[in-house]
């Protein structure tokens, strides 16, 4: 059957360039000891499964903590005066920007909306998905760089916090924060940004880790691979504006 | 002469483009004035002009527009059934618009392209590609025909390949991987929930007895799962029909990639170094696993790569033998030497938190590894395989992610890519900075320190529904110079001379139209290397690429033809193998073809010893004179215009003076 098809093709097309699926010998190996057994085509197609619940909130969830990395960015274009600011803004602007539309396909290749109904109230941070979340253990996060970081301004619960002060999502800015942000120029611009930046890309770490905390989660081949992604270069993007803070900010 | 004219105009454009960058920036985004990346310290290759042929391609999965020089397609092999693309799902993918926010779920309407194929080794007449979903195996014994011979459904991403002897290594990172090699993955909490919920309902009408021993097979919702597999899975393809399974090894973080690295010195073992960059596992899942920070914790499994010992005649017996501590600080020991580097000095960055490899690429030959160490290139002394050594690490302002690196054959330089947006997103854009997702060329030098020479990324701008960065390539081997056939996702193939580490010069390429017009789809080569005369491109949504070089000004039939002559038994691309060409007059044209490029022997005099090289298989009297030539060849490389002119002069004079024997040529002379 293969050679007859690449036939028919090579005799229709006349080029070289023909894309030709053959008659495949599929098998699958069992376990270690286990024999190997054969598949039909039909057999081996990947079962459809569609994200866990866990896997389409970290996306939802993510869309919105990189809306504001993309806002902090935007501001950075008028108002950081260090060059290697604003190379690191631009890159992570277009960073995030990208990833926000990637991710966008991906929820409604899934037949998910970008945003869950209640819009801003249904992503307020859900402490009881933190559960077990070890914020001492981070590895790669210094403590003493994450001065911007108030702690406290996660616990709104007790309804006494200033909602100034209460940040919608782990490691985003407050308000309070981000109005400083918007208020300040040049080197003072720049020491809020990188401190607000590296506090925001410590809270995409802290997704990414609780993601993989949730039973059956992340087994989607690509959000694997993104959230991993996001693991690795902001971690990287860290540590570079680690780098910057100590020129700008000695 | 009209060659070096247009290198020189090239470098021309390329300071040029670099000096007016912010301004060209600035004009192609109307709406986002960008910030200007720190202009770099090195030559990087300027990007290609609009009239490329490479710009504009139609789109298309199996149709798309092509643009090619000095590569020509032979066949492409689409996926095999189970990891094919489903085209009549194509319109209704593309057409799909997405939910409105806050909508309720509506139906999935997944990208048509099936699953994604990854790295390939090379084996006699076999290639192995890898895929998230397994491995096929295809017959290249006539590559304008390769076969299909094996699917191999194992799913558990991302599929990275080597072979040795009767052994198949796969790579498992991925969530989904399976000891038993099922497609099914694990159940989701909601999932598991369910489930319980339903045992819940039976369980109402039990007995008290029956009630605990279904309470004791229940299973718990938890993220470990005991049939997860994340390391390496070794095969046994003695019968490359029916691969069975031997062992799984596993690893705290699975193995992004690996390395096949084979001791000269242990002809009973083999040794695999696997790089993780993922998360680390859960300590339920696999006893041992800490992701703790290594202050806290010794043991971390950050910091590190690991080391598996595979004995040859019990390979079932393989097993984890070493984590060095590849990145600590020799004066104080610390796990974390690179990432407390700090700053290189004033203006400079920071060395980048490095928590572990991305891909290794081992040249036993002369006993170095270069590690892609996520914010680090890394170089180390791999004479004892099992105990590798730092000799040097560096840190690029210009780099986000170290992904993977090759050697040049004398092992004087390396080249380093950088995977900037993890190969998902495109980084290939009129607007993407040339040195940001580029290659890194870096020369090593006496002292085994690496020094930043150049960058040189793919110059043809792409479309944003190609995903495009550097990613992997190998070595062909002509004599005389440095060529890397590299992938760029959907920017294609593109193929660079780096003989001179500060000037890279794209001299091939081959590249398609984007799979879709209308929306991004996932796609482009993953690896394209060169075996045995070929060039094979793992394609992830389109399948297997079959290549071959044509000749062109920048590279000639004499040079393909002694790159030919060069056969590999088993190629793991990441188990660099050096290359010795053997003295004949092949390799002297390819020599002299190269000659005549450059200003180091008159035209006059090249052109006539070449005269003198066709006669010389038949004709001993040219032999001798050629021979004759010999001394004055070397006194050439003396006064030569370059360094890699007066190698190729060298190797000249020794191929004449043993009358093209055939016999190896001395390492020198490479």
């Amino acid at each position: 059957m293969a050679v007859l098809s690449r036939m028919v093709g090579v005799l229709l097309c006349g080029c070289a360039s023909v894309a030709l699926a053959q008659a495949p010998n599929i098998v699958q190996p069992g376990a270690p000891g286990k024999p190997t057994q054969e598949l039909s085509a039909v057999t081996a197609a990947p079962p459809a499964k569609g994200p866990s619940d866990a896997d389409v909130k970290f996306m939802q969830d993510m869309i919105m903590h990189h809306g504001q990395a993309v806002e902090m960015t935007e501001l950075a274009k008028t108002r950081a005066a260090d060059p290697e600011v604003k190379a690191i803004a631009s890159k992570i602007d277009l960073s995030q920007g990208d990833e926000i539309r990637w991710m966008k396909q991906w929820l409604a290749e899934r037949g998910y909306p970008e945003a869950p109904a209640g819009g801003m109230a249904g992503m307020a941070m859900d402490h009881g998905s933190m559960a077990g979340m070890d914020h001492g253990d981070m590895a790669g996060m210094d403590h003493s760089q994450m001065a911007g970081m108030d702690h406290g301004a996660m616990n709104h619960g007790s309804g006494k916090t200033d909602p100034m002060d209460v940040a919608p999502m782990v490691g985003m800015l407050t308000p309070r924060q981000m109005q400083a942000l918007r208020n300040a120029h040049g080197a003072e611009f720049d020491r809020l940004f990188l401190t607000g930046m590296m506090q925001h890309h410590n809270g995409a770490l802290l997704m990414v880790k609780d993601l993989f905390q949730q039973p059956g989660a992340g087994q989607d081949p690509q959000l694997f691979d993104f959230a991993n992604d996001v693991d690795n270069t902001q971690l990287a993007e860290i540590d570079i504006m680690k780098g910057i803070l100590r020129k700008v900010n000695p | 002469m009209k060659q070096i004219s247009l290198l020189k105009a090239a470098f021309a454009v390329a300071a040029v483009f670099v000096g007016s960058l912010p301004v060209l920036t600035a004009q192609m985004d109307h709406e986002k004035p960008m910030a200007t990346p720190p202009p770099p310290t090195v030559y990087v290759n300027p990007r290609a002009p609009e009239s490329d042929p490479r710009v504009g391609l139609k789109a298309g999965l199996y149709d798309a527009g092509v643009a090619a020089k000095g590569l020509e397609l032979i066949q492409t092999i689409a996926k095999p059934s189970g990891f094919a693309p489903d085209e009549s799902k194509i319109p209704a993918w593309e057409d799909a618009a997405p939910p409105a926010p806050g909508a309720p779920r509506g139906a999935a309407i997944p990208a048509p392209y099936g699953t994604t194929n990854s790295d390939l080794a090379f084996q006699g007449k076999y290639v192995f590609v890898g895929n998230y979903y397994g491995v096929n195996t295809y017959d290249i014994s006539d590559p304008a025909h390769t076969k299909l011979v094996t699917s191999m459904v194992c799913p558990g991403g991302q599929g990275d390949v080597s072979v040795y002897g009767h052994l198949l290594f796969m790579s498992v990172e991925a969530a989904n991987g399976r000891i038993d090699c099922g497609t099914q993955g694990f159940a989701s909490l909601e999932e598991a929930q369910k489930a319980q919920a339903a045992m819940r309902e039976q369980m109402a009408n039990m007995s008290a007895e029956e009630r605990q021993k279904m309470m004791a097979s229940g299973r718990k919702p938890e993220p470990a799962e005991k049939d997860r597999v994340r390391g390496v899975r070794i095969f046994d393809i003695s019968d490359v029909t029916k691969p069975r399974q031997i062992t799984d090894v596993q690893t705290c973080r699975g193995s992004h990639t690996h390395t096949l690295v084979v001791d000269p010195k242990d002809k009973n073992n083999v040794y695999i170094y696997v790089s993780g960059s993922a998360g680390v596992r859960d300590v339920k899942e696999l006893a041992g696993c800490s992701g703790a920070s290594p202050d806290e914790d010794p043991n971390t499994a950050l910091f590190t790569i690991v080391v598996i010992q595979v004995p040859l005649a019990h390979p079932e017996l393989a097993k984890v033998v070493n984590s060095p501590r590849i990145f600590s600080d020799p004066t104080t020991g610390n796990a974390n030497g690179l990432w407390k580097g700090g700053n290189h000095g004033e203006g400079t960055q920071t060395t980048s938190a490095t928590r572990g490899c991305h891909d290794i690429t081992v040249y036993s030959a002369v006993g170095l590894a270069a590690g892609a160490c996520s914010g680090n290139g890394i170089l180390l002394d791999i004479s004892d395989v099992v105990h590798p050594k730092r000799l040097d690490a560096v840190s690029d302002p210009n780099y986000a992610f170290w992904h993977s690196a090759n050697f040049t054959n004398d092992g004087k330089a390396i080249l380093f890519s950088d995977e900037w947006g993890g190969g998902g997103q495109p980084r290939c854009r009129a607007t993407d900075p040339m040195q940001w997702g580029a290659d890194a060329i870096f020369s090593i030098g006496p002292d085994k320190k690496m020094t930043l020479k150049s960058y040189y990324k793919m110059p043809a701008a792409q479309t944003d529904k190609e995903n495009c960065v550097a990613h992997n390539g190998s070595e062909i081997p002509v004599p005389g110079r440095a060529l890397h056939v590299q992938s760029w996702y959907q920017g294609g193939i593109s193929l660079v001379d780096w003989t001179d580490p500060a000037h890279p010069v794209e001299i091939a390429y081959y590249d398609r139209g984007p799979i879709s017009g209308k929306k991004f789809a996932m796609g482009g080569q993953w690896s394209t290397y060169w075996y045995n005369g070929t060039i094979y491109g793992s394609e992830i949504a389109r399948g297997l690429d079959v290549l071959k070089l044509t000749p062109t000004d920048w590279m000639t039939a004499d040079e393909i033809a002694a790159a030919n002559q060069i056969t590999f038994k088993e190629l793991n691309v990441q188990d660099q193998p050096q290359v010795v060409w053997p003295a004949t007059y092949i390799t002297a044209k390819a020599y002299l073809d190269q000659l005549a490029r450059g200003e180091s022997l008159s035209k006059d005099k090249v052109a006539s010893i070449k005269t003198l090289v066709t006669a010389a298989s038949s004709d001993k009297k040219a032999a001798a004179k050629l021979k004759g030539m010999a001394g004055e060849l070397d006194k050439a490389a003396a006064t030569a215009k370059t360094p890699a002119d007066a190698k190729r002069l060298h190797g000249l004079a020794e191929i004449f003076r043993k009358n093209a024997d055939g016999a190896a040529l001395s390492i020198a002379s490479l």
